[in-house]
């Protein structure tokens, strides 16, 4: 299936990616060339299985108590941040 | 000993603890082909010198106090994947070109407590998302077998760096074959374990379900030897398996008649070259002749296992890289207007063209009206692929096949065509998708590159999957065949 124009520019919306124009045309030949690839899992019969969503079956996820592990190391992960002031993450205005 | 980078990993340990060089001197040179075979191969993101020299010094006086680990004094080096505390860690990715990582991955602490020194970040495509190494935002890694071609992707640069012996072990991902693939077009050996055998604490997530972080040297042993202490169970990774990890060396020995091996059917397709399948065919007689039974076996949904994966790792991934807003690190765009803005151009200025056709991918596949007929379609055939696996090591111990299609192919090549990208992963795939062991071992050479076999076996049966490897490396010397230039 080809996807147009519009449908890129929603995906790329969803997904939080600013695309050049002249991306668009790039991912709408690669997306619909990939989407035709992967259509050949229609003609799977696949009625009555299970889907597998990782490939460990009986895994179950662990839990741990519910006690503090962590220490405050803020000042650590904060050298990696774009801007920081008072040990608070900035980012721009959101509630004018 | 004199030229120690032509030594296996295994040699340099033992040769380290017998004092017959020092750490020091083995780090040395091998910090001197590194400098020297950069500007070529490009195989380093960035490199540990000084942090190297100063704990080799460490390593020996260790060593002469008669003390020491497993690898005391052997030098490595870590995929940019792996967080590496106080070092900068990429990704490969522009999105992360100045992230210092706070702290060591699982994986980077287990082998420095066991005593090995890194020597530096390999170079790989961005967020592991590739098959050549062409997707790295720091230039693509160069074949030491010959320059012109892709060392493969997207363990790129540990793959060209095993080669050219500028280290004698070095970490990898694997989600789709990342480990394999470059080990094949490289002529080394590589091993992806079972999913949950090694910690995903501190190694950067692409595909959550897919990932499994492994290793890239040159001989079985010396990947039976590495594993052995990278492996087990972590708390803090929770699709880690709480199971014993075997003493790999020991079981090297296990012989291999009666071994019953599996061919694959399915990967004797068309796509094959038959220079590749010459190689194969003949390492089955070999295997044979060590008397293993070499039987066909077929695997009838393992041909979509392409199709599988190109929904399953893009959601996976369009879900795991959201994580890189601009707001806590990672890249952030010049005078956003508004916090939507700030999003979309960091990620658009950050990500690649195809970490962003993945990303893309994903979200569609995972959005309203989609879902069902693309993610739950593919869950629903890997399910099928997987019972495949299921009923074929019910008949045999592991399963063989080629490693890739082809051996290694220009720069430039195939960037054009997504689909003829991702078809280099055709035989390496299915391991991920069921969550397998698997190993390429160097089988021989076509057109005068590397060719590799693949080694599948079921769930934690990496000790058999590197003891047949071992064997086969027994019997043929093609893993110690070093490119020209640098033997």
């Amino acid at each position: 299936m080809a996807l147009t124009r519009e449908q890129i520019a929603s995906i790329a919306t969803l997904a939080r990616l600013d695309l050049t124009p002249s991306e668009i045309p790039v991912y709408q030949d690669s997306l619909s060339r990939i989407l035709e690839f992967v259509g050949a899992l229609e003609r799977a019969d696949t009625a009555d299985v299970t889907p597998m969503a990782h490939p460990l079956p009986g895994l179950v996820q662990r839990l741990r108590a519910d006690r503090v592990t962590e220490t405050d190391r803020h000042e650590l992960y904060q050298q990696n941040a774009p801007l920081t002031a008072a040990g608070l993450y900035l980012v721009p205005k959101v509630i004018e | 000993m004199s030229a120690l980078h032509a030594h296996t990993l295994t040699q340099l340990a033992d040769g380290l603890r017998r004092k017959r060089f020092s750490s020091v001197e083995l780090v040395g040179e091998l910090l001197a082909r590194i400098e020297k075979s950069q500007p070529l191969l490009n195989a380093f993101i960035s490199v540990t010198a000084a942090a190297a020299l100063e704990a080799a010094r460490a390593a020996d006086r260790t060593l002469a106090a008669g003390a020491g680990a497993a690898l005391t004094g052997v030098p490595i080096v870590h995929k940019d994947i792996f967080c590496t505390a106080g070092v900068r860690t990429t990704c490969g990715s522009r999105m992360l070109e100045n992230f210092v990582a706070p702290y060591d991955a699982t994986v980077v602490a287990k082998l420095k407590g066991a005593g090995a020194i890194m020597l530096g970040k390999t170079n790989m495509d961005e967020f592991a998302m590739g098959s050549s190494n062409e997707n790295s935002y720091f230039g693509p890694v160069r074949n030491p077998w010959n320059p012109q071609l892709v060392p493969g992707g997207s363990s790129g640069g540990s793959a060209a760096a095993v080669a050219a012996r500028l280290t004698p072990g070095a970490t990898g991902t694997d989600t789709g074959g990342s480990i394999r693939q470059p080990a094949a077009l490289c002529g080394i050996t590589g091993m992806k374990p079972t999913y949950g055998r090694v910690s995903r604490y501190g190694m950067i997530a692409f595909g959550s379900s897919l990932d499994q972080g492994g290793t890239l040297t040159a001989s079985a042993a010396d990947a039976a030897l590495m594993l052995r202490e990278m492996a087990g169970f972590d708390a803090r990774d929770s699709t880690s398996v709480d199971t014993p990890v075997p003493d790999y060396v020991a079981a090297l020995e296990e012989p291999v008649a009666g071994l019953r091996i599996g061919v694959l059917a399915e990967f004797f397709d068309k796509g094959l070259d038959a220079d590749n399948e010459r190689c194969v065919r003949e390492a089955l007689r070999i295997l044979e002749s060590l008397g293993a039974s070499v039987r066909q076996v077929s695997l009838p949904n393992l041909p979509l296992s392409v199709p599988v994966y190109y929904v399953v790792a893009p959601a996976e991934c369009s879900s795991n890289l959201a994580r890189y807003d601009g707001v806590r690190f990672g890249h952030r765009c010049e005078n956003p207007r508004d916090l939507g803005d700030m999003y979309r151009r960091s990620r658009g200025e950050g990500f690649g063209a195809e970490v962003k056709r993945r990303i893309m991918t994903g979200t569609y596949v995972l959005s309203a009206g989609y879902y069902d007929a693309y993610y739950l379609k593919a869950q629903r055939v890997r399910a099928l692929i997987n019972a495949d696996f299921v009923r074929a090591f019910e008949s045999v111990d592991v399963l063989i096949g080629p490693t890739t299609p082809t051996p290694a192919f220009p720069i430039g090549a195939k960037t054009d065509d997504p689909i003829t990208m991702y078809l280099n992963d055709i035989y390496t795939i299915g391991a991920n998708l069921a969550g397998l062991p698997a190993i390429s071992v160097p089988c021989g050479f076509a057109q005068g590159l590397p060719v590799g076999l693949q080694i599948v076996g079921p769930h934690f049966s990496e000790a058999r999957v590197l003891g047949t490897a071992h064997a086969f490396q027994r019997a043929t010397d093609w893993h110690t065949r070093i490119p020209v230039g640098y033997a």
